[in-house]
């Protein structure tokens, strides 16, 4: 039933122990994300050794409340300063600060919020609905297509993560080499270690990741000598009074907009490496494209703060349903999760819903309560950012790094972890500083384990490598990598070249074959909408002969 | 010889010593798929991509990445080694003092180890002015206190107590 699990769920997460957790996990979220440069994921993944002692519905619980805390923190600083605290809240400062200096901060802060609040609450039901369908699909996949779905999301990360797709591409697999150091998890056999001892056992991903991440990112942010002896915002903000009931009144009048967002995010929050530092641009173009008084955004129009607020915080749930449906972490925060899962001995597949309905219940109602938590908090978090941003950046980041070193200690009660951190600390810091994305190395690290081992189990069961792109989702999962592998040259070259016409439109075609492959009735019936689609696109370019949208355009204004 | 060139050539080089250790891997006469396999398919992809590096930084095609052109460049008024020195002096702070800190782990302990590390990281990096030195001195202890009790007491993670704090 049901039912059993969701109630034993809702006893764990509504323990007083656990609310205490997810409280002090909200309120450093909103603490952490207000703070500019200090950004969520770090924030995420300082929390993972806090949650070692803990049981896994507990660290999830507040390994979630830092997450939600985190998106909806960074509309604080962006909104009473200027300056977005983390980059999920970049178009909120289009408006929310104009609002602000129009003298409106209580109706500004209170639209952040709310748009926050009822953006991650739709996430939350579109979560809660589409996790376990999304899992019945993964059900389907064998170890040719989990492997397809490792190097779709490897590709579409290296893709989005930097204008080089090059660099995307070698930091994913330096980060796929370096999950191989250590001992195979197939045949139980040493690599790479170079003939010593220290390198016998696998590398610990906790120390791999913060290495890279953490430490890398702290030392960047104190590399300006001048700059990390300052205040960390030089502008002064003030404490206001939110207005909470006017807020809700002006997103209800524009509901429209908020659910428009909140899919907006979701579905950005599903796809790998797409986070809401994409997803709260999208929605706000789409907000001002959508809306009747275009001309009032960027000028504090509440249109403009409540579409990226609303898609930032519904990432979260997206994020989230590729993690639980499918095995798969979408980014780094989800990464860190999928590590605070494997540390309680829980295997994230297409069958964790089923094999665990009472910790995926509870992910569900954590999420919920997390965004409750977070308008309680908001009010009381106000006061400690304008406390906290009085502080020079370089005594977050001495005090950080030592804790750095206790957390990845407490993996394994072993020094070596320590080393393992400062390695690739270093390595992360000189990747950073020569413009290698670090998102693909992480990823790299994480998914690298599952490529091989759903490799080994393909090979295993046939020797026919034809399977790779004979079985309809791999085939999908490697039409996808291609197409997003080419993206980065698509965008750059969107308005000069003609051969980006057909890039969409042969994309539907692609993707239409292994659609139809599948069977059913639903699936073939997208795919002919989609070759529909698809050629009734090439046939009006075609008929235009092949004129760029420019030129079309300039050709009309000329007739 | 430009930077992503120099680059490019480390990477090759890498792929070359990893090629060479991964014939040292063990072949197991088990395994459905030998452990070399996947190595070797991973550093082929990395030897060709690192190939197109190198060809993109010799025909200057490398874009500058966002990270790059936002990583605000540190102008020390010096060039050469000094003025590179002077570029990265807080990384190199804090790599050297993390470096000794490590070292020191068995016989400082974490306790006594990371109220000298944070000490004077801040010291270091901040102004060690008469009135700096005693909140960096608070903040070392107060901040490295607090965690070391809370892992040691609240989460009983045993941290390395070090010979000093040993010796009773």
């Amino acid at each position: 039933m049901v039912f059993e699990p969701l109630w034993g769920a809702f006893g764990e997460v509504f323990s007083a122990y656990n609310l205490i957790l997810m409280f002090v996990g909200v309120t450093a979220g909103l603490i952490a994300g207000s703070i500019p440069g200090f950004t969520i994921t770090m924030a995420v993944v300082l929390t993972l050794p806090f949650t070692f002692g803990l049981t896994a519905v507990e660290g999830l619980a507040t390994m979630i409340g830092v997450f939600v805390g985190g998106l909806s923190g960074g509309l604080m600083s962006g909104m009473l300063t200027g300056i977005p605290g983390t980059p999920s809240s970049v178009a909120t400062v289009f408006d929310g600060f104009p609002l602000v200096r129009k003298g409106k901060p209580g109706l500004a802060l209170g639209l952040g919020v709310w748009s926050s609040f009822f953006g991650g609450i739709i996430s939350a039901i579109i979560l809660v609905l589409l996790a376990p369908q999304l899992a019945r699909i993964g059900l389907e996949f064998g170890p040719w297509d989990f492997f397809a779905l490792v190097i779709f999301a490897l590709t579409i990360t290296a893709s989005l993560s930097g204008e080089n797709l090059t660099k995307g591409i070698i930091a994913g697999l330096l980060g796929l080499m370096i999950g191989t150091m250590g001992e195979d998890d197939v045949n139980g056999v040493a690599r790479f270690n170079f003939g010593t001892e220290v390198l016998q056992d696998k590398l610990e991903f906790l120390p791999v990741l913060v290495g890279l991440f953490a430490f890398s990112q702290l030392l960047s942010d104190v590399r300006d000598r001048g700059r990390a002896r300052q205040p960390l915002m030089e502008r002064t903000a003030k404490a206001v009074r939110v207005e909470h009931l006017a807020a809700i009144r002006t997103i209800m009048r524009h509901w429209v907009n908020l659910v428009r967002s909140a899919c907006i995010g979701v579905f950005t929050g599903i796809l790998p490496a797409a986070g809401g530092s994409i997803s709260n641009i999208l929605a706000y173009d789409q907000a001002r494209k959508a809306s009747k008084r275009p001309q009032d955004f960027g000028s504090g129009s509440p249109e403009g703060i409540i579409a990226p607020e609303a898609s930032n915080n519904a990432t979260a749930g997206g994020a989230l349903i590729t993690m639980m449906a499918l095995g798969i972490p979408g980014d780094i925060v989800t990464a860190v999760m999928l590590g605070a899962l494997l540390i309680h001995n829980v295997q994230p597949s297409p069958t964790f819903i089923s094999d665990n309905p009472q910790l995926a219940y509870a992910i569900f109602v954590a999420f919920f309560l997390a965004h409750f938590i977070m308008i309680v908090m908001q009010a009381f978090c106000l006061r400690a950012f304008l406390w906290i941003v009085r502080m020079p950046m370089y005594f977050l980041a001495a005090v950080i790094l030592m804790y750095c070193a206790i957390g990845v200690f407490a993996l394994g009660n072993v020094t070596f972890n320590i080393w393992v951190l400062f390695a690739f600390g270093i390595v992360g810091y000189i990747m950073k500083s020569l413009g290698f994305p670090l998102a693909p190395i992480i990823l790299g690290v994480v998914l690298g384990n599952i490529a091989e081992l759903n490799l080994s189990r393909a090979v295993g069961i046939s020797d026919d490598l034809t399977l790779f792109v004979t079985r309809p989702w791999a085939l999908f999962f490697f039409i996808v990598a291609l197409f997003s592998a080419v993206f980065p040259w698509y965008q750059q070259r969107r308005e000069s070249k003609q051969w980006t016409l057909a890039y969409v439109p042969l994309a539907c075609l692609a993707l239409s074959v292994p659609l139809i492959m599948m069977g059913g009735w639903v699936r073939p019936l997208i795919a002919a909408l989609l070759l529909a689609w698809g050629l009734h696109k090439l046939y009006r370019h075609h008929r235009a002969g092949w004129a760029l949208p420019k030129a079309r355009s300039e050709a009309d204004e000329a007739a | 010889m430009n930077r992503d060139v120099v680059v490019a050539l480390v990477l090759l080089v890498f792929c070359g010593v990893f090629f060479w250790e991964s014939t040292n891997i063990r072949l197991t006469d088990y395994a459905s798929m030998d452990s070399t396999v996947w190595p070797r398919l991973v550093l082929g992809a990395l030897t060709l991509a690192s190939m197109v590096y190198l060809w993109e930084a010799l025909t200057g095609r490398v874009a500058k990445t966002a990270e790059e052109s936002v990583e605000p460049e540190v102008d020390t008024g010096r060039g050469g080694v000094l003025g590179w020195l002077d570029r990265y002096r807080n990384a190199l702070i804090c790599y050297a003092l993390f470096f000794a800190f490590l070292l020191t782990l068995d016989f400082l302990g974490m306790l006594i180890g990371g109220i000298l590390f944070v000490f004077l990281a801040l010291s270091l990096l901040g102004r060690p002015t008469l009135s700096l030195v005693p909140l960096h001195a608070a903040v070392a202890v107060g901040s490295v206190g607090a965690m070391w009790a809370i892992f040691t007491f609240g989460l009983r993670v045993f941290l390395p107590e070090g010979e000093i704090l040993s010796i009773q």
